[in-house]
């Protein structure tokens, strides 16, 4: 099952062509979703608005070679590293279904397109990671779902509570749990994987089909938050925060410490 | 003046959910990102504002002027002890303010969970936690129920 191709083996029921078009149909899912929520929350002109006042209020320009590094270290920073977090158990879970979600669509694109039947020997190393791209996603997403959300962490509600914002994380988890077991039950040439293929592909559908309302659109969103905030603090708005203290050494930890009793 | 979030900077981490005494942080059921469900009912603390780790929650009056430009924003150097406040008003003018950000160092203090649950007899003491020690002294006066009688003194 690790090594095995599962849409290779698929190919014997449904023709390569329809899953090709299935994949070709999400990715215009997710561009289309997106695009419409752009302009249906108003976010670039919001976006752009927050950026130009943020170049009028600042002390100094920025050019475009400092806006490219800042666009680089905004991207190997919060995109890769999702150091917005900081450090905790929310950045682990984060990177873990981020990661997981990155190598199970990369590889699923690839051995669709590339690798469509057993005519076409895939690599071991592409179901490999199909596998544990899923396996992260379900690592990652479950530890979030079960105990790190706060409506669970901090407002001590039941992890089967779910509501809208949990659309996207539920259908990503169902998408890779459900393709998990159809790969699984499709090697074992088990009677379910009809079923399982069908619910699989319903998770997927709802998983890439429902942009517009759920939240997977924040992976283009953060990345731009983030940029902003770096090239605020670049042109000195500072988004109208405070400067940084320059009086450590008399309210630091070093002082004397309080004599109350 | 209450607060309120900018939902671009939240990531939905929950500190202000955790620390609002008022109980009114809470996180939206549609983008995941904190709100303050009632600003009539907020006591005006800032624990929220000080705790956010993005800098994501500000202060608005209850007229709501700070779409006018007028903002309450707050930096928490945890390292350096320290606690600073810019006030912009809507005719431009600032004003910085820089306080210690608490009587102790950053991290000294216990949190309660870390402490052993009282014993049952220790539940029933007169006594609140860790007195006597807390307050460095030996001892404190008890009342004695067996040397008072009901409406006695």
């Amino acid at each position: 099952m690790f090594t095995s191709n599962p849409f290779a083996a698929l190919s014997e029921s449904i023709d390569p062509g329809v899953m090709q078009t299935y994949v070709v149909i999400m990715i215009l899912l997710v561009v289309g979703g997106t695009l419409f929520d752009i302009w249906h929350k108003g976010s670039a002109a919001y976006f752009f608005r927050s950026w130009r006042k943020s170049r009028d209020t600042g002390t100094r320009r920025v050019g475009g070679g400092e806006m490219s590094a800042l666009a680089v270290r905004t991207a190997l920073s919060e995109g890769m590293t999702s150091a917005e977090f900081g450090p905790g158990r929310r950045r682990v879970a984060h990177l873990l279904t981020m990661y997981g979600f990155l190598a199970y669509v990369i590889t699923t694109v690839i051995m669709v397109f590339w690798y469509p039947t057993p005519a076409a020997p895939t690599p071991a190393i592409l179901p490999l990671l199909w596998v544990i791209g899923a396996l992260l996603v379900c690592v990652g997403g479950y530890w979030f779902w079960f105990f790190i959300r706060v409506d669970v962490a901090a407002e001590g509600h039941t992890p089967l509570r779910a509501m809208r914002a949990d659309l996207f994380i539920l259908s990503l988890l169902s998408s890779s749990t459900l393709g998990l077991i159809w790969a699984g039950l499709q090697a074992m040439e088990s009677s379910w994987t009809t079923v399982f293929l069908g619910l699989y592909l319903i998770a997927t559908t709802v998983l890439f089909g429902s942009v517009p309302w759920s939240k997977f659109a924040h992976m283009f969103y953060k990345p731009a938050a983030a940029l902003e905030k770096r090239v605020s603090e670049a042109t000195g708005s500072r988004r109208n925060l405070p400067a940084p203290a320059d009086k450590p050494e008399m309210f630091g930890s070093a002082r004397e410490r309080p004599r109350h009793y | 003046m209450p607060t309120f979030v900018y939902m671009t900077s939240c990531d939905g981490c929950g500190y202000c959910v955790d620390i609002c005494p008022s109980d009114i942080m809470h996180i939206d059921s549609t983008t995941r990102r904190a709100y303050n469900i009632e600003p009539n009912m907020c006591w005006e603390c800032y624990s929220c504002v000080k705790a956010c780790p993005q800098h994501a929650i500000d202060c608005r009056g209850y007229a709501d002027f700070a779409p006018l430009g007028h903002s309450v924003r707050v930096l928490r150097e945890e390292e350096k002890g320290s606690i600073s406040w810019k006030i912009k008003f809507r005719d431009g003018q600032e004003k910085d303010f820089v306080s210690p950000i608490r009587t102790e160092p950053w991290g000294s203090i216990k949190p309660p969970a870390d402490y052993e649950a009282p014993s049952p007899e220790a539940m029933k003491s007169q006594q609140l936690a860790h007195e006597p020690d807390a307050l460095h002294i030996e001892a404190l006066p008890m009342l004695q129920p067996d040397r008072t009688s009901e409406g006695g003194h």
